[in-house]
């Protein structure tokens, strides 16, 4: 089999704000070049994954070849890959658009520009990317073309006058979509007699093939029976099966430049396969690497914990099987005095937090207690010494801590005009900075500098209550600072929960902790004794709330000979007592960390 | 293991008139009460246990229920006379029955004394008509006078029930009430606070918000200060809701407090039973015909009895040992469970509440003080290992 011609090839992603229909798009542009039946189309082929599904966000990247005959009478492979849209996977955004030489720009038309439609442009102006702006949702009837077209001019700085006008609910134009992808988007370059050169695109774990590598190829041509070379390591594995998605997998003998693809080849974890690393041929292999891809880091940890503490197993396990899906997020183990064994994760981001909480929840049985996110702060030691901190709880003594600094975002807020006033107050509460503020339309736009740290504890509540709904939000993130932190610990009768201690700023420190205090006052029930629950700064307290000892708790009734039922009473009460923490003489029901964990605020 | 101890014999009537509504007691309710089957029945349990027991020391027999006044005073006669022969009675054997003052049940007052009956046990509930009438008792607070003052002509010992804490009843109303009926007589009082149990038709009705009980402040200040005007009256807080003059404390009970043997015949009857080196938890079938059924089939209505291992009974040893005042002795404790009394309790638990003043330990005791008691759920679900 020869390879295909590169100006035959079109390599593209499609970019957008959630739900302006990119999913719905690409489910129609499938459709129309017959790469699946009727009857295997089930809508939005491309978010295969359940909770994908339900949440219509597309959460790791997917490609699909496509073949499809233009107009001018040439039959063109189309290479397709999903993206996805929120900030969160900003890193699987840029990989995938690094596999391809242009971009669809979907915007809804009756909504107009978005956060994340700016936030994506921009990533695709940064590879180079040929940009087809794409008004979709042209049937409904609040669409407005011209003031789209406008926005994006105006807000973007691309032209719009030719851009594309669908309705990809209706199938109304998708071939104008599939002609601008063939006549407007450049092909790939490269050259098959060079050594191989294939980009490490996306890795994955399949419960039948074991690791599966997306790879985007750019020079030379990958071969079944090839041995690769991994550049970055050094490892060789003979490869069993090279195919393509079509978008089932189909086999095919070799792939050549421009091509996107997979390969099978008996390589044992995800882990071993660095996404951005360079596939070469062992027995010819290039001299240079391609440029890589900054690695994914996390930015935001949370602990993890079974409620019940027999769960750790099962719970270290369901990690281990999504990270063999998930190399962004990154887990260790982590014991808390007040929630027992259980792990450390970071993450790109709240939504991917959400997501994995949410995977671990549904696809493994498992009930959690999430602790608050932290964001990663760095400390300077008064000896010199630098370090990371993932966890308010190995926050030392200020005394020890030279500087300290944390993360800070570059945050676009676009709101209707009416809610401006509110958004403002609320960034500025945040200790945000103003860069920006101008109007797309009767919309605002706000960029914003906010500590990430700020972001964490509710900003996403708090902006869509201030908004109903209205506002859309994204950030990327925008460097480090020096800050005034304090580690808030949180006691009950003296005994630090470790679990609920955070950082903040100092200004913001006395208010926070009062709210805590107040809210785990109201959460644990009356016991035996009394509880005194303090918020401190090192030794220093700054809000301090008392629960009473219960007033009574005695069943005054007859039992008679029947000593059995309150033994099996109290032992239920013991079975109960799984779900509590122990602090020396009172216990805390975890019901009640996880409803003051859940507050953030 | 001590089986020299004498038995405590309990008896189990599952009948009434009508159903209180507030009631899980095994009662029930009959057109026609099968007395004679059920009498015949107790008779043939008594006697198939005595046979497995041999002749023990007998140191109460108890007529509980249900309400087990309604039985003919020559079933009880006979019952007596059967335990006192098959066992070896004490002399100053305790026999207590529970009466329910209608003026039916206190018309016979006079036989069940005459049967051997020396304590009764009068149902009184309230002084109040509409309390009763919310209780839903057959008896007016007249009707339940008058059978007190029978009583108090008939037996040497007595003692009644009283339910408090009731929707809309002030401290006031207590004290008043309360003093009204410790003026009258009685050696011993039991005095409850009203529950809310499962399946009853109060838990629906109080479900539905038809009426509300005092909270657990107001609930403690009335337990409070039933001790208080008890003591006026000269009866110690001696259990958690039983209150007597020194000296008249029910003995029956306090074979159960203290962890003691006590056989249990009739529907739905719990023992416990030493034999040997084993403490034996047993049961009775609980649904009325059926258990008879199964008495008259085999000679008893036991469906189960299961050996207690030391934790078994360290934990119901010391439920049931820390509701009464005078706590639970380590000795016997340990002679009892095989455990000594540390191994049982959760030592930080332990020693907060020594230091809060939920709990007084000395060589030979452990026991609740009255502010522990006011807490004894929370004290013992955190203190029994
Ligand atoms: N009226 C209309 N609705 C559309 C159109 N395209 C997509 N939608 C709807 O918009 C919602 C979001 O679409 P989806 O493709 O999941 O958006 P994505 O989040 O960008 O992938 C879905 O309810 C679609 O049915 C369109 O052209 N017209
Ligand atoms: C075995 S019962 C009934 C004895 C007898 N049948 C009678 O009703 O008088 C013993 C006592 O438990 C008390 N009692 C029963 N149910 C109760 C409840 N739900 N709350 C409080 N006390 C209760 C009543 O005072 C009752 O007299
Ligand atoms: S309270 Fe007494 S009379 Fe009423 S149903 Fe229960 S056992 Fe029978
Ligand atoms: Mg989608």
């Amino acid at each position: 089999m020869t390879d295909t011609p590169l100006s035959l090839i079109r390599n593209f992603s499609i970019i957008a704000h959630i739900d302006h229909g990119k999913s719905t798009l690409a489910d129609r542009m499938i459709q129309a070049c017959g790469a699946l039946t009727a009857r295997e189309m089930t809508n939005q082929v491309l978010d295969n994954m359940e909770l994908e599904r339900e949440r219509g966000i597309t959460i790791k990247a997917q490609t699909v070849r496509l073949s499809y005959p233009a107009k001018d009478g040439k039959t063109y492979v189309l290479n397709l890959m999903d993206t996805p849209g929120h900030v969160d996977f900003a890193y699987e955004v840029s990989r995938s658009l690094a596999a391809c030489e242009g971009s669809l720009l979907v915007v809804d038309a009756s909504q107009g520009v978005e956060a994340q439609t700016l936030a994506n442009v921009y990533q695709a102006i940064d590879a180079n990317h040929e940009i087809v702006p794409v008004l979709n949702k042209v049937d409904l009837p609040a669409a407005d073309v011209e003031r789209v077209k406008a926005q994006i001019e105006e807000v973007i700085g691309i032209p719009a006058d030719d851009a594309v006008e669908i309705s990809a609910k209706t199938g109304l134009n998708i071939e104008g979509v599939l002609e601008a992808v063939v006549t407007r988007l450049p092909p790939p370059v490269g050259d098959a007699e060079k050594p191989l050169q294939a980009m490490l695109v996306d890795s994955w774990y399949d419960s039948y093939l074991g690791v599966i590598v997306l790879v985007r190829v750019k020079e030379g041509r990958l071969k079944r029976g090839m041995k690769m070379r991994m550049m970055s390591t050094g490892a060789v594995h003979q490869i069993d099966q090279v195919g393509v998605f079509s978008p089932r997998m189909t086999p095919v003998e070799s792939l050549g430049p421009g091509e996107m693809g997979y390969i099978n080849a008996a390589i044992k974890t995800v882990a071993d396969c660095n996404v951005g690393d360079t596939i070469t041929d062992d027995r010819r292999p290039a001299e240079h690497a391609l440029e890589g891809f900054k690695p994914s880091i996390p930015v935001v940890w949370c602990g993890l914990f079974p409620i019940v503490a027999d769960d750790f197993e099962k719970l270290r396990d369901s990690l281990a099987k999504l990270r063999l899906n998930d190399a962004s997020f990154h887990y260790e183990a982590e014991t808390s005095a007040a929630l027992g064994f259980g792990f450390r994760c970071g993450f790109l981001g709240l939504l991917h937090l959400e997501i994995i909480q949410e995977r671990l929840s549904r696809e493994f049985d498992l009930d959690l207690i999430a602790t608050a996110p932290s964001v990663v702060y760095r400390i300077t030691r008064t000896n010199g010494q630098e370090e990371e901190l993932h966890n308010p709880a190995d926050m030392p003594d200020l005394s020890l801590i030279e500087q300290i600094y944390e993360p800070w975002i570059k945050a676009t807020i676009m709101v209707p005009d009416e809610y401006l006033g509110a958004v403002l107050t609320l960034c500025t509460e945040r200790r945000g900075v103003q860069v920006d503020l101008t109007y797309v339309g009767s919309r605002a736009m706000a960029v914003y500098r906010l500590p990430l740290n700020e972001v964490v504890f509710d900003f996403y509540d708090r902006l869509k209550s201030l908004t109903r709904g209205y506002a859309s939000f994204d950030y990327q993130m925008d460097g480090y600072e020096e800050s005034d932190l304090v580690r808030i610990s949180i006691l009950v009768n003296q005994e630090p929960v470790d679990a609920l201690s955070f950082i903040a700023h100092r200004t913001a420190a006395e208010t926070r902790g009062r709210a805590i205090c107040a809210r785990l006052k109201d959460l644990i029930p009356r016991q035996l004794f009394k509880i005194a629950i303090q918020a401190a700064i090192g030794s220093k307290v700054i809000a301090r709330e008392t629960i009473g000892a219960l007033s009574k708790d005695v069943t005054a009734k007859c039992y008679g000979g029947d000593i059995s039922r309150k033994r099996k009473l109290l032992e239920k009460q013991k079975e109960g007592k799984k779900r509590m923490r122990q602090f020396g003489k009172v216990e805390i029901p975890q019901s009640a960390f996880l409803a003051a964990l859940k507050m953030d605020g | 293991m001590r089986e020299t101890e004498p038995l405590a014999l309990y008896i189990h009537w599952p009948f009434c008139l009508a159903k209180c509504p507030y009631c899980d007691f095994n009662s029930h309710v009959r057109e026609r009460m099968p007395e004679a089957r059920f009498a015949a029945a107790l008779r043939t349990e008594l006697a198939h246990d005595a046979a497995r027991l041999g002749r023990r020391k007998l140191g109460s027999i108890f007529f509980g229920g249900g309400t087990p006044s309604l039985m003919a005073p020559e079933s009880v006669a006979a019952l007596i006379a059967d335990a006192t022969t098959l066992f070896e009675p004490l002399p100053d054997l305790e026999i207590t029955l529970e009466a329910n003052p209608t003026s039916v049940e206190a018309g016979r007052l006079s036989a069940f004394r005459q049967a051997g009956v020396n304590r009764v046990s009068l149902g009184i509930q309230a002084l109040d008509d509409a309390a009763l009438a919310f209780l839903g008792r057959e008896h007016s607070a007249r009707q339940a006078l008058a059978a007190l003052e029978t009583a108090r002509a008939l037996f040497p010992r007595i003692t009644f029930d009283l339910i408090y804490a009731r929707p809309g009843q002030t401290l006031a109303d207590w004290q008043a009430e309360l003093d009204t009926a410790l003026s009258l007589v009685a050696d011993h009082v039991s005095l409850y606070q009203l529950t809310i149990e499962p399946g009853t038709k109060f838990e629906a009705l109080y479900r539905t918000g038809a009426f509300t009980l005092p909270d657990e402040d107001a609930a403690a200040t009335l337990y409070q200060e039933t001790a208080t005007v008890t003591a006026r009256h000269g009866l110690a807080d001696y259990e958690v809701s039983n209150y007597a003059r020194p000296g008249s404390e029910s003995r029956h009970n306090l074979t159960y407090w203290r962890y003691g043997d006590y056989l249990g015949l009739g529907p739905g009857a719990h023992g416990r039973i030493t034999q040997g080196e084993n403490l034996f938890a047993t049961r009775r079938h609980r649904a009325p015909e059926p258990w008879a059924d199964l008495v008259e089939r085999t000679g008893t209505g036991q469906t189960s009895q299961e050996a207690l291992d030391p934790t078994d009974r360290a934990r119901e040893m010391l439920l049931m040992g820390l509701r009464v005042t005078e706590g639970v002795n380590t000795s016997r404790f340990t002679a009892r469970t095989g455990l000594e009394l540390h191994e049982a309790l959760d030592p930080v638990i332990l020693n907060a509440a020594l230091e809060e003043g939920y709990l007084e330990q000395s060589a030979q005791t452990l026991r609740t003080t009255p502010e522990g008691r006011l807490r004894l759920e929370a004290l013992l679900g955190a203190l029994v290992l």
